[in-house]
């Protein structure tokens, strides 16, 4: 990758980092988000993880996002008008950024760490080689994943999921507590009328 | 090759974003994609060091955070959801008692 391409690319993540943190607007912040892991999808790929950048393209900058854009429309958030958060707060926020950033500095950019260049293997970063890791050190890891992403399917279903009784008393959203009353109170009347 | 300096650095400032973003925005959603921001962050850093090393486990580590991101980002939005239909807010701050 030529310097210039990836000091571009690097100054588009971090700008549009910072729109994730700036906008107003839940969606833009989204957006940003998207652009931030898209160009972050390409710095992988230029390290020779192409699989796991085209995966980071498609679970998260597809998938993920997408969710997050299902919850913003469902909850239907409107842009952030007038003073948002404490400034004290902000304040402190961007110090303690700033002072990480430049630990993180001191201690993952010095000159020192430049790692010894590690001859890489034929294939490095394809397909094959990722599985073969994946299925013989990593096995274990693996099959907890997956146990993991079984119990967070269940528990966001069971978290998302109302139980309304038959008078609607125990629904949690009003709303839908008075439209099941309405339904019911319109049964009662019918059943009344079919007596009488 | 991309200089290592340069991809620590980058991958600082966006972590640093990403923390910044937890402190300052009030938004819950927006706390979550700081989260995520700081999840790629470290995502990075662990490809490019794996690439320098020569090993797979970079890349197999960060496979793992995503498939936990991905775990993390369900049962948060659903967190999320319930306490919108219990509370009608998404602001932290006005989700100051542990009951409803």
């Amino acid at each position: 990758m030529p310097p210039f391409l990836y000091l571009f690319l690097g100054a588009l993540a971090i700008v549009s980092a910072l729109g994730v943190v700036a906008q107003r607007n839940p969606i833009h912040s989204l957006l940003s988000l998207i652009s931030t892991l898209l160009i972050i999808a390409i710095f992988f790929i230029a390290e020779d993880a192409v699989v796991v950048g085209f995966l980071q393209i498609i679970v998260y900058a597809g998938a993920i996002m997408v969710l997050f854009l299902f919850v913003i429309w469902l909850l239907n958030l409107q842009a952030e008008i007038g003073p948002t958060g404490h400034v004290v707060l902000k304040v402190f926020g961007s110090l303690g950024a700033a002072a990480l950033a430049t630990e993180l500095f001191l201690f993952l950019g010095a000159p020192h760490l430049e790692v010894k260049i590690f001859h890489q293997p034929a294939g490095y970063g394809s397909l094959a080689s990722l599985a073969n890791t994946l299925f013989t050190d990593y096995l274990v890891s693996f099959e907890v994943t997956s146990v993991l992403l079984l119990a967070a399917v269940v528990g966001s279903v069971a978290l998302a999921r109302r139980i309304p009784n038959e008078t609607g008393e125990g629904s949690s959203d009003p709303r839908a507590a008075g439209l099941i009353r309405d339904a019911a109170a319109a049964t009662a009347a019918t059943s009344r009328r079919a007596q009488g | 090759m991309i200089p290592l300096t340069y991809m620590m650095s980058l991958s600082a400032i966006i972590f640093a974003i990403g923390v910044a973003g937890v402190v300052i925005r009030r938004n819950i959603l927006v706390m979550y994609m700081s989260i995520e921001l700081m999840l790629n962050a470290v995502n990075l850093t662990f490809i490019a060091l794996g690439s320098r090393l020569g090993s797979m486990d970079g890349q197999v580590i960060a496979f793992f955070v995503m498939t936990v991101a991905a775990a993390e980002a369900a049962v948060g939005l659903g967190i999320i959801i319930s306490t919108f239909r219990n509370r009608a807010t998404v602001h932290a701050d006005e989700l100051s008692l542990m009951r409803w």
